[in-house]
């Protein structure tokens, strides 16, 4: 099906379905209960999965199939953004356009970062990428105010020329839509003491990281994919029979740098306001988070990845001391106290703590992340998987 | 001319905590070849331990007979504290003590600052040797992250101020002294002091490693670990103390940076960054590399900072640091002083 062969499809069909379902699957439980809060069916945090999913199957395709570490994917994103909010503000208010131009920008760019940093590798790779994302952010947070919004970011206004729709002088700002489709349109469905809500901005995002995901798919499984794994393991060996690895890189990194900018140009469509803050080291620290919690090199970790950082992210946030006091108010009143003092600084404001901590254990004691770890389960409790299932996979241990 | 002197001055002190951070760094990759991205969260733990020791000494008691502080009618509630050294010492010497709790906190951090490098390679780094320098990468910049959240847990997110003795407070007329106009070059007297502060360090470091048998040892570790180990020395154990030692100086160096600038939790990523690049800069592997190109782009970064510069080029004060390592590594791609053979492609 689609030039896939069968587990590549049955995954595909798989991610489908998710993504297809994700606001019935993320909302199990009553709104009543006292569980309710943590629900993750709304538009907003769906919106997030399906884009930072976009981003670290991207990612991956760097990091999990050449190796080569970028600290600078940010940057990528960033552009994307900038970019797409020029072409609401100019063009249309129509997302299309603002999307396609936002993936070939960040190509461009990614081009342009490429050349340089790829004559590099290794540590010094990274330091390249790190040091051209910073330029990036530094520039648009200062010298670049006309173009980028400098600190207090860049979002559409009432007064935009907007060639295609004509300009509007009155009424409201006008809303990034799809054929006059809202991206914040929301349709809510009650089912009993359930209330899922259905998002026109999640399913565009989701019907865009579907099409990531099959390319991606697409890419890992072909020839270009195995000259990547190859200059993985050894790059010096494919030196020496003749193959010039710097196009096939430079190819690479371009594409991982496109769906970064797809990404950024989703996040405008869904919110049409970009921050120099998006592109800042940080940003693109947690995309590196992200893949190798889920597991770099593999096809779906990027996308458990994604999820799991950014649905922990909104749901630790949310609990505080009166909450854990709830848990474990059927302890002792002395046990209590002790439990309670002791996860206080994991939740809350502390979800970083938690999230260091966690992104710590898994480099120490599971380096192909959370797929690893799935399989691991599984074979603790004996389903021996025959070996042919497991050759789609690539060796999780970044090489050198 | 007083001009590029006075930039030169100003990028001195920037350039003194690049350095400083970049030398420990660089001893890192050098003794044990790990990569540590955790090196600037050592920094932002020597400024906390300026914190800390501030507290300490300011820890006071409500002595007997106290009564309750009122000031034009407003009722304070709690009686005065007294410090307990003011109590002990006397009001005057107390005072001074305080007065001088940056300097002091030089004392309690080196310890402090061991241990924890010590405590650090061999319950975490000891495992990745083997790793890859990806991975080595990774975990440290977890680690960051785990230690500037703690710092933030416990102190808070906003920046804590740590003044400088009452001496130092101020500046001096630098120009004047060294036969220019008054006035012209006028310069705060910490930055000095700092400056003076990580020449010191730098020298007993680099005394330290020239002079000493344990240095020598390290040294021919550095070289050739293997050799060293089949002749009986057990390298691992040095290591580790080298290990503890970079993390004292970068923890030395944030200590004194504190009356420069007052430390938050995310100061160590803010300069962990740069750091690297002057790692880079300077060529992996080499000690005089890292303090050179610490130094120098320091300076750099101070003359990019004047006016008629970013009145020319805007905006190039905030990337002319990465716009330097670029070049740098795309020209001489073993950097300043980088030695054959560590981190080849």
């Amino acid at each position: 099906m689609l030039g896939l062969n069968k587990k590549d499809a049955g995954l595909l069909f798989f991610v489908a379905i998710l993504l297809v379902f994700a606001p019935f699957l993320l909302n199990p439980f009553p709104e009543s209960s006292s569980l309710a809060q943590f629900n993750a069916g709304y538009p907003d945090l769906m919106q997030r999965f399906a884009i930072f999913g976009i981003f670290a199957i991207g990612f991956n395709i760097l990091f999990g199939l050449t190796g080569y570490l970028s600290f600078g994917h940010a940057a990528f994103l960033g552009a994307g953004s900038y970019a797409s909010v020029w072409m609401l503000k100019l063009l249309t208010i129509n997302v299309i356009p603002a999307i396609i131009i936002s993936t070939l920008v960040a190509g461009v760019f990614a081009l342009l970062i490429g050349i340089v940093s790829l004559r590099r590798s290794g540590i010094y790779f990274s330091i390249l990428t790190l040091a051209f994302a910073q330029m990036a952010f530094a520039l648009a947070a200062s010298v670049l105010t006309p173009i980028t919004g400098g600190e207090t970011g860049l979002q559409t206004a009432l007064n935009d020329p907007r060639i295609l729709d004509g300009a509007n002088e009155t009424g409201n700002i006008p809303s990034p839509s799809l054929f006059g489709l809202e991206t914040g349109a929301t349709w809510q469905m009650p089912v009993g003491d359930w209330l899922f809500t259905f998002n026109a901005g999640y399913y565009m995002c989701a019907v865009m990281m579907l099409i990531a995901f099959y390319v991606s798919l697409r890419i890992f499984s072909s020839p270009f994919g195995l000259l990547l794994k190859a200059i993985k393991t050894n790059q010096n060996r494919l030196n020496y029979t003749g193959v010039s690895t710097r196009p096939y890189m430079l190819a690479c990194f371009v594409i991982s740098g496109m769906y970064a900018g797809l990404a950024g140009g989703l996040m405008v469509s869904m919110d049409p306001l970009a921050g120099a803050e998006r592109m800042q080291w940080t940003a693109s620290g947690e995309v590196v988070l992200m893949v190798i919690l889920g597991g770099a090199g593999t096809l779906i970790g990027p996308v458990l990845g994604a999820g799991f950082i950014k649905y922990f992210e909104n749901i630790f946030s949310k609990i505080n001391k009166s909450v854990l006091e709830g848990w474990f108010s059927f302890m002792p009143e002395g046990l209590q106290d002790i439990f309670v003092t002791i996860l206080y600084p994991f939740v809350g404001k502390g979800w970083h703590l938690t999230l260091g901590v966690l992104f710590m254990l898994v480099v120490i004691f599971l380096p192909g992340g959370l797929v690893e770890g799935g399989k691991r389960i599984g074979k603790l409790f004996g389903r021996r998987k025959s070996k042919d299932t497991e050759t789609g996979e690539t060796n999780p241990a970044p090489a050198e | 001319m007083d001009q590029i002197v006075l930039q030169i001055l100003n990028g001195l002190d920037k350039g003194s905590a690049y350095a400083l951070i970049a030398l420990g760094l660089t001893l890192i990759f050098g003794t044990l070849g790990v990569v540590n991205f955790a090196h600037g969260a050592l920094f932002m733990l020597g400024a906390f331990c300026t914190v800390t020791v501030n507290r300490i000494l300011n820890l006071g008691f409500v002595p007997e007979g106290a009564t309750t502080q009122s000031v034009g009618g407003f009722n304070f509630g709690s009686p005065k504290e007294t410090p307990y050294l003011e109590h002990w010492f006397g009001e005057a010497a107390g005072q001074a003590i305080v007065d001088w709790s940056v300097p002091l906190s030089i004392l309690f951090a080196i310890p402090v600052m061991l241990l924890i490098g010590v405590i650090m390679e061999r319950g975490l780094i000891k495992h990745f040797y083997k790793r890859p320098h990806a991975d080595q990468i990774l975990v440290t910049f977890g680690l960051a992250i785990v230690l500037q959240e703690i710092i933030k847990y416990y102190y808070g997110a906003n920046q804590i101020p740590a003044p400088a003795p009452e001496a130092f407070v101020g500046s001096f007329d630098f120009g004047a002294m060294i036969g220019m106009d008054a006035g012209a070059i006028i310069y705060p007297y910490w930055r000095i002091v700092y400056f003076v502060f990580a020449l010191i360090v730098i020298s007993a470091m680099f005394a330290f490693l020239r002079y000493t048998t344990f240095g020598m040892v390290v040294r021919a570790g550095m070289a050739d670990r293997e050799t060293v180990t089949i002749l009986g020395i057990n390298v691992d154990r040095r290591f580790t103390i080298m290990f503890g030692i970079a993390a004292a100086v970068a923890g030395l160096a944030g200590v004194m940076y504190t009356p420069i600038n007052s430390p938050n939790y995310h100061m160590g990523m803010d300069f962990l960054v740069i750091s690297f690049v002057v790692v880079v800069v300077g060529g992996m592997g080499s000690l005089p590399g890292a303090v050179l190109a610490g130094f120098l782009l320091g300076i750099l970064e101070s003359f990019a900072s004047m006016r008629e510069v970013i009145e020319f080029l805007p905006g190039v004060n905030q990337v002319v640091i990465y716009l330097a390592a670029i070049v740098i590594l795309l020209t001489r791609p073993r950097g300043l002083m980088g030695r054959a053979g560590v981190m080849e492609d």
